[in-house]
């Protein structure tokens, strides 16, 4: 079966600093070489930390981010230029992660459910039942359609933003952060709202968070990024079972667990991730992985395959299965 | 019992908003022993932030108390002259916020701040105050501190921020610190790291901390006491552990619940809690949570909720809770 979304081999790079700055014009390699499959129905959690490129990818497949190298294709057909990425954005939807400042201040929340069908020159016979039709399925009264987004609460303004990715019913959503900044109750209110959707509309998702807890209950695989590259990928399930990369590891120790007698004595991974500037050589992560060896310091892993569907860019994926 | 370095006691809160006031906080009593840390939970408008404000007397101008007092070391603060207030911040009891970012002035270099922050250090000159900055960047675990200082706050990550943040608040030794969502802003690595560089700081300097958060994990991990805050109230007290594992009042038992991190298999959908907050400009009669309590009886609805003491250092709000 096709996929529905197939990114080969993407690289994004970007121009540093201006011309005058010291080192200008020299390349940054933002993406490098990230290849995933998303198939219809299915939910990719793409995780990582602040600054390993989830959001670039994301604004790759939409065509808000040139790339450098590597194809998309959407439903078996390449995405080249402009015009095929205005028509993917006809299919799919991007739920930005701060809902109430991707709403316009100066339209009414009716105003912006109903925004994309002007967007995309599609007459809605009677707008006003159709705005209403939208909230409702986003669990809204219809006489939220007159306000405007500074009288919602943070829940609501998420709601809205499910709303308007759905109006032309996409076959893939992609949601940054779709829960950031909320409460547990109304996170799970919301994770429950996109669970029916999907069940209810066959959409696929592509989630993109730094929240483990999260996309261990939403996602049906997990990709983790590292400074741009994709350093594991495969089903949720056996990721958090056993996961085979150091840095996924660390990540999901990380994790602080509310259970008091389940406290960490200690660090499961120090430091920060360096700066894209100055990629460590080797292996990226030899700098803060607690297994490292020479060769890491030396020699970039290859994305080896493990087993149906997961796969590890690291050295020694064998010797720290007893991990999770 | 030792007498508690930090207690509040039937403090009453009311913001002035257009059109009424807002009552944030009604009658809330806690208080803090010396070298104990202890966590306010809750979800966004439960008052958290504002009793965190009030217990460093920096709420807004537009607060305003109708009852109770907050004493710091046995002295009520609130009736402390501006000039007594201002030294008793900082020395005695200091802050750190959400947003590094906005905790720094963005136009002076950390150095110079950092000094800044000791003017209530009489006696001790400006190189020996620059001394005393950079050995507690050292100690927050800034690698390079001597470049550290005379770097812009924009010029450090989110995470160096923070640990400067915490390194100011403690540069005067303060008895109590008080942390207004100190990982919120931060990635899950080095919110690992600030809980745990918070814990040995604790245990080095023996400060109490007050931990104010929505993240039931960061309590989970560093905490001794919580409390759960709900409408402008607490509705439970109880050690980390007991609340944990024997959550009593039903908000708090529904709040731990929905929380994804507790649930280990893979569920596809998640417990949430129906309903919403009750509007603050007019509370109801009886328990703030009874409209979305599956325990509530007429007698939730009309009747304010008693106080339940449930053992040692254990209580709960709650109509419906066996002693």
């Amino acid at each position: 079966m096709t996929p529905l979304l197939s990114i080969a081999g993407i690289c994004v790079d970007l121009q540093s600093g201006g011309w005058l700055s010291p080192g200008g014009g020299a390349r940054i390699n933002i993406l490098s070489d990230i290849s995933l499959d998303l198939a219809g129905g299915e939910t990719l959690g793409l995780v990582g930390e602040s600054g390993s490129g989830k959001t670039t990818l994301a604004r790759a497949v939409l065509g808000l981010q040139p790339t450098s190298a590597g194809t998309i294709r959407f439903k078996g057909a390449d995405l080249c230029g402009p015009a095929d990425f205005h028509a993917i954005r006809r299919s799919t939807a991007l739920m930005f992660q701060d809902a109430a400042a991707s709403l316009s201040p100066r339209m009414t929340v009716g105003q912006a459910v109903i925004e994309p069908f002007a967007i995309h020159h599609e007459s809605v016979a009677d707008r006003r039942a159709k705005a209403a039709e939208l909230l409702a399925e986003v669990g809204l009264p219809p006489e939220m359609a007159a306000r405007f987004p500074h009288e919602l609460s943070g829940g609501q303004a998420r709601r809205v933003g499910v709303a308007r990715a759905l109006a032309l019913k996409p076959a893939l959503v992609i949601a940054d952060e779709p829960t950031a900044g909320l409460d547990v109750s109304v996170q799970a209110e919301i994770l429950n709202l996109m669970a029916d959707l999907k069940d209810r509309h066959g959409l696929s998702y592509l989630i993109i968070t730094h929240n483990l807890a999260l996309v261990r209950h939403v996602a049906d695989r997990i990709a983790v990024l590292y400074l741009g590259r994709l350093v594991e990928t495969g089903p949720t399930r056996q990721i958090f079972a056993a996961p085979r990369h150091p840095y996924t590891r660390s990540l999901i120790a990380a994790e602080p667990k509310p259970d008091p007698r389940r406290r960490r004595r200690d660090l499961a991974i120090k430091g920060e991730i360096p700066s894209i500037l100055r990629r460590p050589q080797g292996c990226e992560f030899h700098t803060r992985c607690p297994v490292a060896k020479d060769i890491c310091r030396s020699a970039a892993p290859a994305l080896q395959a493990l087993g149906p569907g997961h796969s590890v860019r690291c050295h020694f994926p064998e010797t720290h299965d007893k991990g999770g | 019992m030792t007498d508690p370095v930090l207690s509040v006691e039937n403090l009453s809160l009311r913001y002035r908003v257009p059109g009424g006031s807002l009552q944030v906080l009604r009658d809330v009593s806690l208080s803090v022993q010396p070298g104990e840390v202890l966590g306010i939970a809750g979800e966004s408008g439960c008052g958290k932030s504002t009793l965190a404000a009030a217990m460093i007397d920096l709420t807004g101008a537009n607060a305003e108390r109708t009852a109770g007092t907050i004493r710091l070391s046995g002295r009520d603060i609130l009736s402390l002259g501006q000039a007594d207030r201002r030294r008793m911040r900082g020395r005695d009891v200091a802050m750190v916020f959400q947003d590094p970012m906005t905790a720094f002035s963005p136009v002076l270099t950390m150095g110079s701040q950092l000094v800044d922050f000791q003017c209530n250090l009489d006696g001790v000159s400006r190189r020996e105050k620059s001394d005393r900055a950079r050995a507690m960047l050292a100690r927050v675990g800034l690698s390079d501190p001597d470049l550290a200082m005379t770097r812009f706050p924009h010029e450090l990550s989110g995470g160096m921020r923070q640990r400067a943040a915490i390194a100011a608040a403690l540069l005067m030794r303060p008895a109590v610190l008080i942390a207004d969502e100190p990982t919120t802003a931060l990635d899950v690595t080095m919110e690992a790291q600030i809980i745990h560089l918070l814990r040995e700081l604790q245990a080095d300097y023996g400060c109490a901390i007050v931990i104010v958060t929505h993240h039931l994990g960061v309590i989970a991990e560093l905490c001794d006491r919580v409390a759960v805050m709900y409408a402008g109230q607490v509705v439970e007290e109880a050690p980390v552990d007991a609340l944990y594992h024997d959550p009593r009042h039903p908000y708090t038992r529904a709040l731990l619940a929905c929380d994804p991190a507790r649930i280990e298999e893979h569920t596809g959908r998640l417990p949430a809690i129906g309903g919403r907050l009750p509007d603050l400009t007019a509370p109801p009669p009886g328990c703030a949570f009874a409209p979305r309590c599956p325990l509530a009886s007429d007698r939730c609805r009309t009747l304010p909720p008693p106080r339940v003491t449930i053992g040692p250092g254990r209580a709960a709000l709650c109509h419906e809770v066996a002693p």
